[in-house]
């Protein structure tokens, strides 16, 4: 099932929550609303589950124009962000509830059936009996999963699936998800504030904000393309440098770096931590070590320029320096932007 | 400060004197003010012996006023339970404009003396009210007749459901009927398979609470019945005229059935307050529920 | 019309707008109207004629004391009932509620009976020279024991929910257990006593059949203003009836109004995030 955003806007009372949206999503594709709280992605997939209406613009279904039908019709799978399970019915009623109350009749054996199936296909065989109170997040999460799936949803659409886990049973869940959701080919939206959760997991991101998208692509493109100052602080840790454009080079400390299509006049140079490199001499940014913090695998070096201006950059295990150190930062990767006035 | 016994540091008024103080304070007046009229009616009601208890309430006229206040009750309770309903699933469940008016308007009836509620009901179906000379017309009794006292029941009780289930299905939110709504449930199923378990126990808390107050309410009913004996009359009714008659210890006996019931009732309180009803709304009359608004993105 | 995702809501708001406009504001609007023909000289006249003066004061003055004395003796049974273990403890917080749940009628005859000169209670008091059943006294002994739960109930989850960290706090710093509980706990229950207070207050204005058995009910002395107005109905004077009881409903709005606005000063301290 393809779906398709076509300029969709929808106002809270006379908070603007969504501002024009259009998008894509290929049949069997999984795909990351990606975004700070407040900028309009939960929205966003709930109107395409139906459970608020667009004020503006169409939502389709393949051909079929889905903006008016009610979510009791879309045949949409929905994950609560808190799983919304039934608290009095237990893991297996849950599961079967969907297929009860359907108009297409089923036997009670072909219902029990399709529930231990599921029940097999999240990995929770034995917990049929339990109430929601009576396990853990992590088999909450999934019994919501397949209380999704028990209905046969032509789009799968998840709530911040994995906000209320722990971060050990979130990295578990994730790649399980990934393979189920391979496994089923089905059209899949989830929606998520964590960067490294939406990179993880999806095919392509569409970062949101303030209600429009503001980037979208494969998680390579977002993260080594950003197209703005917000997304690449939005994807991690970056440093923000001051410097000019001129014809189409940005210059920082002797350093210059490709800027392509930039007017000239001041721009703003972010760069990773792991994109700058430390050297006792040479050529770069004279900078004075004022804190090594150490890493599993890397050692974050906080260290401050000449200008006064704080850095952080990433050095691998080995490299020996310690505070007050001396010595010369050079950027080997950097977005620029011009300077916002 | 001294140590407690247990050897932990004393909490604020933990000492021996302060506590022993308070507890004997509070029992001595709780006994007097609340202990002492439930041991006077049992009392009185048995004080000319258990011959004489039975022989009053055997009585037509004290059966009878058993038998009316029966009726109103099963006529106004579920009347109001389905408004409680209705009006908890409305406030709820939607968000629409004149909300917060509405809540406060179905918590009118709390706060006003229940003889001000029956007066306004003279005016509307009284002789002199806004109806009554076109009811009179078509011979339709509303005062003075069950429809009057039951009228003036649930005028009392409007809030006493409703006021239950707003806090609660405040606080449980939207997602399970949403959840049911997306798996194709429809309105009906959602409410009977979803929305109703969940809500069980503050409902009966409520339907109980009102039920009681029905079945004791004098102030309202006083004015719109009539005090027909035999007639429309109800128990609490009765009782005021069987204690004007000098019939005291029939008026106790009378007294001491809504008194079981009462006990009765505080007993289902308890007990659905253990199954987690009722809490919420025990600080609450209307302001939890303007307040507890707008979770919605 | 705006779509809703839930359905419903056309027949549950059309049941309780039916319902709150034929059972609540119908009547009241009736009352009001009936007591708007009046004209605002008669009105005034019947509103402050001396015997209805002489009935507010003889109401708010009652329910003014036996709120007062359920401050302090609602305050000192929720303290009891949340800080201290003792036996029968929870049969003590059940029967709280007795007057909550014992009809109004029920409870005036039984108080009547017990305070009588010739009563329990009353025999000895009225020895000493303290005679309470038919007295303004035996008023304000039905208003406290109608509104006898609402202190405690209101107080009650607020002290059970305070934060032991705080006393804890006011110890480390030196401060006696008077000081702590005057400087750092009754300030965080003062907002749930008000609102209880307001909620006593307006129940004890209101109240009516507990009252009028133990009153005696002498104009001027004894007469509450909800026995007034029932009195002019008695005596077929509907418009005064209707001028007197649309001052008891102009206080309950007042009060209601009160009472909001207490509650929701008190869940500032309750409400934890």
């Amino acid at each position: 099932m393809k779906i398709r955003l076509d300029n969709v806007v929808k106002t809270f009372d006379t908070f603007r929550a969504v501002r024009g949206v259009s998008l894509e999503v290929a049949s069997g594709e999984l795909v990351a609303l990606l975004g700070p709280s407040g900028s309009g992605k939960t929205t966003i997939l709930r109107m395409i589950a139906g459970l608020e209406y667009a004020d503006g613009g169409a939502i389709y279904f393949d051909a079929e124009d889905a903006t008016a039908i009610s979510v009791r019709d879309r045949g949409v799978g929905f994950v609560f962000q808190h799983y919304a399970l039934f608290p009095h019915m237990t893991v297996a009623e849950n599961i079967a509830f969907g297929m009860k109350v359907s108009k297409v009749k089923r036997s009670k054996t072909a219902i029990a059936t399709r529930v231990s199936e599921l029940l097999q296909l999240v990995q929770l065989e034995g917990l049929a009996d339990r109430f929601p109170t009576q396990i853990s997040g992590g088999q909450r999460q999934r019994v919501a999963l397949a209380r999704a799936l028990a209905v046969d949803p032509k789009v799968l659409l998840l709530d911040e699936p994995f906000g209320a886990l722990d971060a050990a049973v979130r990295r578990d869940l994730r790649l399980w998800l990934r393979e189920i959701q391979e496994q089923l080919g089905i059209t899949t939206l989830f929606v998520t504030h964590d960067q490294e959760e939406a990179l993880d997991l999806a095919d392509r991101v569409v970062i949101l904000n303030d209600g429009v998208i503001v980037q979208e692509g494969s998680p390579q493109d977002v993260t080594r393309r950003p197209n703005s100052a917000f997304v690449t602080r939005f994807l991690g840790d970056t440093n923000r440098l001051f410097g000019r454009v001129a014809g189409g080079r940005a210059e920082i400390d002797g350093q210059a770096i490709a800027a392509p299509g930039l007017a000239d006049g001041a721009a703003e140079i972010y760069v990773r931590p792991g994109d700058l490199d430390w050297s006792r001499s040479g050529e770069g940014m004279a900078a004075t070590v004022t804190r090594v913090i150490d890493r599993p695998d890397s050692r974050r070096v906080l260290a401050r320029l000449a200008n006064g201006d704080a850095v952080e950059l990433d050095v691998s295990p080995e490299t020996d320096v310690a505070r007050g150190d001396a010595g010369f930062l050079h950027i080997r990767r950097a977005s620029v932007f011009a300077a916002p006035r | 400060m001294s140590a407690s016994p247990s050897g932990k540091p004393s909490r604020v008024g933990d000492t021996p004197l302060v506590r022993r103080t308070l507890i004997t304070l509070v029992l001595l007046v709780g006994a007097v003010l609340v202990l002492a009229p439930l041991i006077v009616i049992f009392a009185q009601a048995f004080s000319l012996g258990v011959g004489a208890f039975a022989a009053t309430i055997a009585e037509p006229d004290t059966r009878h006023a058993i038998m009316l206040t029966v009726i109103v009750a099963l006529i106004a309770v579920p009347v109001n339970t389905a408004f409680g309903l209705a009006a908890a699933w409305a406030v709820t469940k939607f968000d629409f404009p004149g909300k917060r008016l509405l809540i406060v308007i179905i918590e009118i009836p709390f706060s006003i003396s229940p003889v001000v509620a029956g007066v306004a009901y003279l005016f509307v179906y009284g002789l002199q009210g806004v109806f009554g000379p076109a009811l009179a017309d078509a011979n339709i009794q509303i005062l003075f007749a069950l429809p009057g006292i039951v009228l003036a029941s649930m005028f009392v009780t409007a809030p006493f459901v409703a006021r239950e289930l707003i806090p609660l299905m405040q606080a449980q939110g939207r997602d399970l009927e949403e959840a049911a709504t997306s798996l194709g449930a429809s309105g009906w199923r959602t409410f009977w398979s979803v929305t109703l378990p969940n809500i069980r126990w503050a409902l009966l808390y409520g339907v109980v609470l009102c039920n009681a107050r029905v079945m004791g309410e004098f102030g309202a009913v006083s004015v719109v019945s009539g005090n027909i004996r035999g007639q429309t009359n109800t128990l609490p009714l009765h009782i005021e005229l069987l204690y004007h008659d000098y019939q005291t210890a029939g008026a106790f006996a009378a007294a001491s059935i809504l008194t079981v019931l009462a006990l009765v009732t505080i007993v289902a309180k308890v007990l659905l307050e253990r199954q987690g009803a009722g809490r919420r709304s025990r600080v609450s009359v209307a302001a939890p529920v303007l307040l507890a608004e707008g979770q919605r993105p | 019309m705006k779509r809703r995702v839930l359905p419903g809501l056309p027949l549950a708001l059309g049941i309780t707008l039916l319902y709150v406009g034929f059972i609540v504001a119908l009547p009241l609007g009736a009352l009001i109207y009936k007591a708007g023909t009046l004209g605002l000289e008669d009105y005034w006249r019947i509103v402050s004629s001396e015997r209805a003066v002489a009935s507010y004061r003889v109401t708010a003055g009652s329910a003014a004391i036996a709120t007062a004395f359920n401050l302090v003796f609602g305050m000192a049974l929720a303290w009891v009932l949340v800080r201290y273990q003792f036996p029968g403890k929870r049969l003590v917080d059940a029967i709280v509620d007795l007057p909550f749940a014992l009809p109004t009628a029920v409870a005036g005859i039984a108080l009547t009976t017990l305070f009588a000169a010739n009563g329990w209670l009353g025999s000895p008091l009225a020895s000493i020279g303290i005679p309470v059943a038919y007295t303004p006294l035996g008023i304000v002994v039905a208003m406290a024991f109608t509104s006898l739960p609402f202190i405690v109930r209101t107080v009650q989850p607020v002290l059970e929910d305070l934060d032991p960290a705080l006393e804890e706090a006011g110890q480390s710093l030196g401060g006696s257990d008077w000081t702590i509980f005057r400087q750092v706990m009754l300030p965080l229950l003062a907002p749930a006593l008000m609102a209880g207070v307001s909620l006593s207050f307006a129940r004890s204005l209101g109240e009516f059949g507990a009252i009028i058995f133990i009153a005696g009910n002498q104009p001027m002395s004894t007469e509450i203003t909800a026995l007034l107005a029932f009195i002019r109905l008695e005596e077929y004077d509907y418009q005064a009836a209707a001028a007197i009881a649309s001052v008891l409903l102009i206080t309950a709005f007042v009060m209601l109004a009160v009472t909001n606005f207490l509650q929701a000063r008190a869940l500032r301290y309750t409400q934890r995030s």
